[in-house]
């Protein structure tokens, strides 16, 4: 696979936590450009650790990440940031203090090519409606649809979304979805974590299954169809 | 003459402005502690003694370079700041991941040293620092010196100024984000240390410029921060560390209160400070203007 | 019990540490080492050095117990030595008597102080006890029977139990031993007693604590007020020792210097007070004549300390021998 296609390549990446737990035991993927990835697997397997460890909020690992190329060797978030990651994080981060559209407007703006704030409430109608709200004053589906929003500014292209189906009604998952899909098609690239297999079967191209901190198995969306059984049973569907 | 509840006015008035003085020095000291401790979590026990010290480079910018108060005014709090990063980038940053505990008592040996320090250099007596403005305002029964008026106004501006900035500019909106949640601020590309350490040396530049502020008042002297810091943990008690019009209320208020009590129940004036922080501890364990943790 | 982790999960009461049965032995020394000591050294160095070390220790059981960092022990420590000298002097009771008033009153305020204090976590409690130190600093500056700058002097050496007298400083040397020996031992004790056991659940994981049950916040007033006695006690041997008690006994400085000792000895350690004492009180000692110096040395040991050698002296050992000294925590390990 031609690398410089690869938005970002994870390898081997080892996480001990407190001196002890051994959290993430070599995991490697890699997200092709305009690619969705989808990492599945149950609670506690090392999903948004990984994560995390694109992002850079992890203090020690062993392994080898490259975003676009480069390679995050003791960079801290800030500076990967500016090479076009963004981050999702499950518990959204939605800040008490300010309205939606100051929550839209905090992160700057870090390259070219992010979407404006009217190209945000297009895609978003509902946020639009409540931007003068208080950001703690939103429903669960909006804070979750501010937290990807609000990510959409930056410049970044590639974008880290931790489980962010989760607890909502269907009709903003799959509102969500449809978000996803036009961004892809806006050439953003997504990495997701998500526990909900319908909806990352649906939207995903690629799959990997983290277990206890490993990869244990990975497929793409053509080949569910032929295994579908083997994959629920391992998904514990 | 005028009495008002049995007090002639120009005392009357003579107590008020010294209250609002106070008051004045409560606010910024309160200020300076509240936004260090709101950022990283700090008690900045040094703050005292970088007062102090702020005192001192004032002095000695007069005494070694015949630079007046008003190049001070502009220096110390440049200086002072340097000082307060070196300190975050090489002390306390190594820190945050332990328990508080140590930052506090880092602080607390950072004071012992500069006050001990200086006191080897200059005794425990005070050095005098000439009023930089000469003069006061008539006011038909009382007189008020200029410089008093000064300082109160300018600590008014000051306190306002950066309650503007924290809660109303944009970087202003960064540094209050990234109290709430620093890793995801990180993660917009934003650099969190960096903020840290330059609150930090704003909150000791803060207090090195109350020091000047404070020269022509009440003398320079290795101890003058020691005296003043206990009155001010008491404040920022009473005002809660939530926000920040709150410090300033507080001190300006309490100031005001501690002069009004020498006038009337002058036994008391010591200590109607703490007596107030009982009172609020009873009734507003989080302080009166404090959000509960 | 390597981690400090304040989440960390329990499904029983966390054990105490279990001594070595050579713990005797080296107890025995100690006790013999102390007996022998007066013969050799200076007895008053000794005695002062004795008072910080229960000083340090009342500090730093509450640190490690109850996680409660208080700024404001000189208040316990000098109110004690003040209303022991005042009432072994102008009341002329017996030693007994005053040394219970001190504590009393010492306990008293702890009292007080608690119930408004330990509503707050962290930093907040820290600044309230501060807070409520001043003013007790501020009473003793105003109140008459004190002596204001000048202190109470001429404290006299009373008998004890109306029998013992205390006059020659051997044998006050040696009251002064049991004294502070039985507030050692009342720490080690109440480490090791049902008591200690709630107090380090607690302390590792409150919300949990909580959920079984336990009302925390009495048992960290508990643990408060012991504290405070146990400070009190120390300011009261102080002051029938030096016949003296001074503001200093109420000020900032004090509390600081009970930090210090802590600090320097090893936080959670039951030794690490008097290894603190030693050295801190020895370097005072020295230095005595030159007050600035002591500041600074002071200042730049804080600093090394926290800095650097965030276990103190005993910790470090313990770390390095884990076999000798194992005995020797009460709680919390410095990280």
């Amino acid at each position: 696979m031609d690398t410089k296609n690869i938005v970002l390549n994870v390898n081997g990446i080892e996480v001990i936590y407190n001196h002890v737990i051994l959290v993430l035991k070599g995991v490697s993927l890699q997200v092709p450009e305009q690619g969705i990835v989808a990492i599945l697997g149950g609670k506690g397997a090392g999903k948004t650790t990984t994560l995390r460890a694109v992002v850079g909020l992890l203090g020690r690992r062993s392994g080898r990440i490259e975003v676009a190329g480069q390679p995050t060797e003791g960079m801290p978030p800030e500076a990967i940031a500016h090479l076009g990651v963004a981050w999702c994080p499950e518990e959204r981060g939605i800040f008490a203090s300010l309205s939606t559209e100051e929550n839209l407007l905090l992160p700057p703006v870090l390259k070219p090519g992010g979407l404006s704030l009217e190209e945000i409430y297009t895609l978003f109608p509902n946020l639009a409606q409540r931007r003068k709200s208080q950001g703690t004053k939103l429903s669960g589906g909006e804070q979750q649809m501010l937290a990807i929003a609000r990510i959409l500014r930056t410049g970044a292209k590639l974008l880290l979304l931790d489980e962010c189906t989760e607890g909502l009604a269907p009709i903003i998952v799959h509102k969500i979805g449809e978000v996803i899909r036009t961004l892809r098609e806006r050439g953003f690239t997504v990495l997701m974590v998500e526990q909900n297999f319908r909806f990352a079967s649906a939207l995903a191209d690629r799959f990997y299954v983290i277990e206890e901190g490993a990869v244990v198995e990975q497929f793409r969306r053509e080949d569910i169809a032929g295994r579908r059984e083997e994959i629920e049973k391992l998904l514990g569907l | 003459m005028d009495t008002f509840f049995g007090v002639p006015a120009p005392a009357l008035i003579g107590q008020v402005v010294i209250g609002l003085i106070n008051g004045a020095f409560y606010s910024l000291m309160s200020l300076g502690l509240a936004i260090i401790f709101g950022m990283l979590h700090v008690v900045n026990f040094a703050h005292g003694a970088q007062y102090m010290m702020g005192g001192f480079v004032a002095w000695g910018l007069l005494e070694y370079f015949g630079l007046s108060y008003w190049w001070a005014l502009l220096i110390v709090p440049m200086v002072m700041g340097l000082v307060g990063m070196l300190m975050e980038r090489l002390l306390l940053r190594h820190l945050y991941n332990v328990d508080h505990v140590y930052a506090l008592l880092l602080t607390l040996g950072v004071s012992l040293l500069l006050e001990g320090a200086f006191r080897l250099k200059f005794g425990i007596s005070g050095q005098p620092y000439p009023n930089p403005m000469s003069g006061g305002l008539d006011v038909a029964i009382s007189f008020i010196p200029w410089y008093r008026l000064w300082v109160i106004a300018v600590a008014l501006g000051v306190c306002l100024g950066t309650w503007y900035f924290i809660e109303r500019t944009k970087l202003g909106s960064y540094l209050r984000a990234a109290n709430e949640n620093p890793n995801l601020v990180r993660t917009f590309g934003i650099n969190v240390p960096r903020m840290l350490m330059l609150t930090y040396a704003f909150g000791v530049a803060l207090a090195g410029f109350s020091g000047v502020m404070a020269a022509p008042i009440y003398q320079v002297s290795p101890h003058m921060g020691a005296n003043l810091i206990i009155v001010v943990f008491a404040v920022v008690v009473i005002g809660g560390m939530g926000s920040i019009l709150g410090s300033i209320l507080t001190g300006f208020g309490l100031g005001l209160l501690e002069g009004l009590t020498k006038l009337f129940a002058p036994d008391y004036a010591g200590i109607v400070i703490f007596i107030v922080m009982i009172l609020t501890l009873a009734f507003r364990p989080n302080g009166l203007f404090g959000r509960a943790e | 019990m390597s981690s400090n982790m304040s989440s960390t999960p329990f499904t029983a009461l966390p054990a105490a540490p279990q001594p070595p049965a050579s713990l005797r032995w080296w107890l025995l020394a100690g006790i013999a080492l102390a007996c022998a000591a007066p013969w050799v050294v200076y007895p008053m160095f000794l005695i002062k050095l004795m008072c910080l070390a229960l000083l340090a220790a009342s500090v730093n059981f509450l640190i490690g117990y109850a996680g409660l960092l208080s700024f404001g022990h000189a208040m316990f420590y000098g109110s004690a030595a003040y209303v022991t000298g005042f009432v072994a002097k102008d009341w002329g009771q017996d030693g007994v008597l005053a040394i219970l008033a001190g504590v009393g009153v010492a306990a008293g305020f702890g009292l007080l102080t608690g119930l408004l204090a330990i509503r707050r976590q962290g930093i907040y409690f820290s600044m309230i006890t501060l807070a409520f130190a001043q003013m007790v600093y501020f009473l003793a500056l105003r109140m008459p029977f004190t002596g204001g700058e000048d202190g109470l002097q001429a404290v006299p050496r009373p008998r004890l139990f109306g029998l013992y007298e205390t006059e020659s400083t051997l044998a006050f040397y040696y009251a002064c031993l049991l004294a502070v020996g039985f507030g050692f031992w009342l720490i080690w004790r109440t480490v090791h007693s049902p008591f200690g056991q709630v107090l380090r659940a607690i302390r590792d994981n409150e919300p949990r604590a909580k959920s079984l049950g336990y009302k925390v916040n009495r048992y960290k007033l508990l643990a408060f007020v012991l504290s405070a006695a146990l400070a009190g006690l120390a300011g009261s041997m102080k002051v029938l020792a030096f016949q003296l008690a001074t503001l200093t006994d109420v000020s900032w400085t004090t509390s600081g210097e009970a930090l210090l000792v802590s600090i320097v000895g090893g936080l959670n350690t039951m030794l690490g007070p008097v290894v603190g004492s030693i050295i801190m009180g020895s370097m005072e000692h020295y230095l005595a004549g030159f007050a600035e110096w002591v500041l600074i040395i002071q200042g730049a040991v804080f600093v090394l300390v926290v800095m650097l050698f965030r276990k103190g002296v005993v910790g470090q050992m313990q770390h390095l021998l884990p076999w000798a000294t194992r005995a020797g925590k009460t709680g919390k390990e410095a990280t």
